[in-house]
């Protein structure tokens, strides 16, 4: 336990200001780097899911391309990256890294959040005669939000796990005490860095998940059974699927 | 392709320590979380505590798991059984969620009828329950075999050789075939693993719905 004392005087230590990096610019790094990747893939990812989900198909091909990247070890994409793309570009490689990484759980996100919207919801809304667009953008996407944000989330939390082992290649970050500190053994250092990057990881977690229950609107809330337990369970579940008519 | 056709004896016998690795912490984390699965599944306390706690576990990025756990367990950093135990951590954290979630999922009308013939709760979670949750649990068991798999890889930086060897060697030396073989090595062994995993549930659950017929039960159910 005494190690656990030595590692907070590490993170407290007035040395962790004055040292080159100094600890609050590594993890201004690791944030920077998990958020610009997290955007970048939710730009490219976000419009595919949409797409998937909206029209109902290449479903298949995104369950393919999200249980693959499951397997996908992302210590080696990294550094096969950088390897390919060359040593002087090894941000840059991380990036792309972090971006491919992110992609599958957003996309995933953002057509299963759409695809979870009842079937009958959308049949009103073109009934009433909303156009496909007007039927995307003020019903599907609404209603899907609170999992496209628990794909961010997932995506979030990926990358900040990928941005720690990247230190292995000198990216900085978080990761740069404890890979450092392997070869030193520093121990203190090495848990002190580890303990922060917890706390990063549950901070971002715990942010996502109000987020997500945040943007889930109003008219959803009021009509939704409270007991998680009750015999509704399992009809509930049934609703949120699809009819499979309305797929093409 | 020289690299390979030089150096495959070392990606089979490290694809073979890679698999052996992989093994205890899937079947740990089974076990464990049938049990923890219950628990959360059975109590509302306990449900929130256990999957909370499930989820934040799974948040700690696999490096600082590493790092964290031997001062905590009074074991040696640069080990197996820190690989084992931080690995195992994680497939409990994934599947007892969905062990909880697939027991929800039985359908209460048939736990209900089960006790009316006389089952005790013992016998009618072994003989009703847990067969007709089963296959929400090997959906679960798959991505968490899946990810073990590719994250033993990173046990490589503390020590512990892997298919990872081939990324930390392969960088330094930059051989961009060597770090390749070593990516597909590991994807090659989720797919088989995950393929195996499917086909042994087809052979104990006969009575999972398969992709296609699921589609046709469905619809009836929706339209109520």
């Amino acid at each position: 336990m005494s190690l656990f004392v030595q590692a907070f005087a590490w993170i407290f230590s007035p040395d962790r200001l004055s040292e080159s990096p100094s600890l609050p610019l590594l993890v201004a790094q690791h944030v920077f780097f998990t958020f610009v990747s997290v955007i970048i893939a939710a730009v490219i990812a976000v419009p595919i899911g949409y797409l998937i989900g909206h029209t109902g198909r290449g479903r298949e091909i995104a369950v393919a391309i999200s249980g693959a990247a499951r397997a996908l070890p992302s210590f080696g994409l990294i550094l096969l990256l950088v390897i390919l793309i060359g040593v002087t570009l090894k941000s840059e490689a991380a990036f792309i890294a972090f971006v491919l990484l992110g992609i599958p759980s957003i996309l995933a996100g953002a057509y299963a959040g759409i695809e979870a919207v009842d079937r009958r919801v959308i049949d009103a809304a073109r009934a009433v005669g909303m156009t496909e667009w007007q039927i995307l953008v003020r019903v599907e996407i609404p209603l899907g939000l609170p999992l496209l944000i628990g794909g961010l989330r997932a995506a979030t939390l990926q990358v900040v796990a990928t941005v720690t082992l990247a230190a292995y290649i000198g990216l900085g970050g978080l990761g740069l005490p404890i890979i450092a500190g392997l070869a030193l053994r520093r121990f203190d250092q090495m848990l002190g860095a580890a303990i922060v990057i917890v706390a990063l990881a549950l901070l971002l977690d715990g942010a996502f998940a109000l987020a997500e229950r945040l943007v889930v609107p109003r008219g959803v809330t009021a009509g939704r059974t409270k007991d998680v337990r009750s015999t509704s369970s399992r009809r509930r579940a049934v609703m949120g699927t699809p009819i499979e008519e309305g797929r093409g | 392709m020289n690299w390979l056709i030089n150096n495959w004896p070392l990606v089979l016998s490290l694809g073979v320590q890679h698999i052996r690795l992989s093994i205890p912490p899937i079947v740990l984390g089974f076990f464990i979380s049938i049990p923890l699965g219950w628990l959360a599944y059975r109590f509302a306390l306990t449900r929130g505590l256990l999957l909370t706690l499930a989820g934040l576990l799974y948040t700690i990025p696999s490096l600082a798991m590493f790092v964290i756990l031997p001062p905590l367990l009074g074991i040696s950093f640069l080990s197996e059984l820190n690989l084992t135990i931080a690995l195992t951590i994680y497939a409990v954290a994934i599947m007892s969620r969905s062990v909880a979630d697939a027991l929800g999922s039985v359908d209460p009308a048939i736990r209900q009828s089960a006790t009316a013939v006389g089952f005790g709760s013992w016998r009618r979670f072994w003989t009703v329950e847990f067969p007709l949750a089963g296959p929400v649990i090997l959906a679960g068991l798959r991505v968490a075999a899946v990810s073990t798999i590719s994250l033993v890889t990173v046990g490589i930086l503390i020590g512990v050789d892997s298919l990872g060897y081939l990324f930390t060697n392969g960088s330094q030396r930059r051989i961009v075939l060597e770090i390749l073989s070593g990516v597909i090595a590991v994807m090659l062994i989720a797919l088989v693993v995950d393929f195996l995993l499917v086909r042994l549930g087809r052979l104990l659950m006969p009575w999972a719905p398969r992709p296609e017929r699921r589609r046709a039960k469905r619809e009836p159910e929706v339209a109520v």
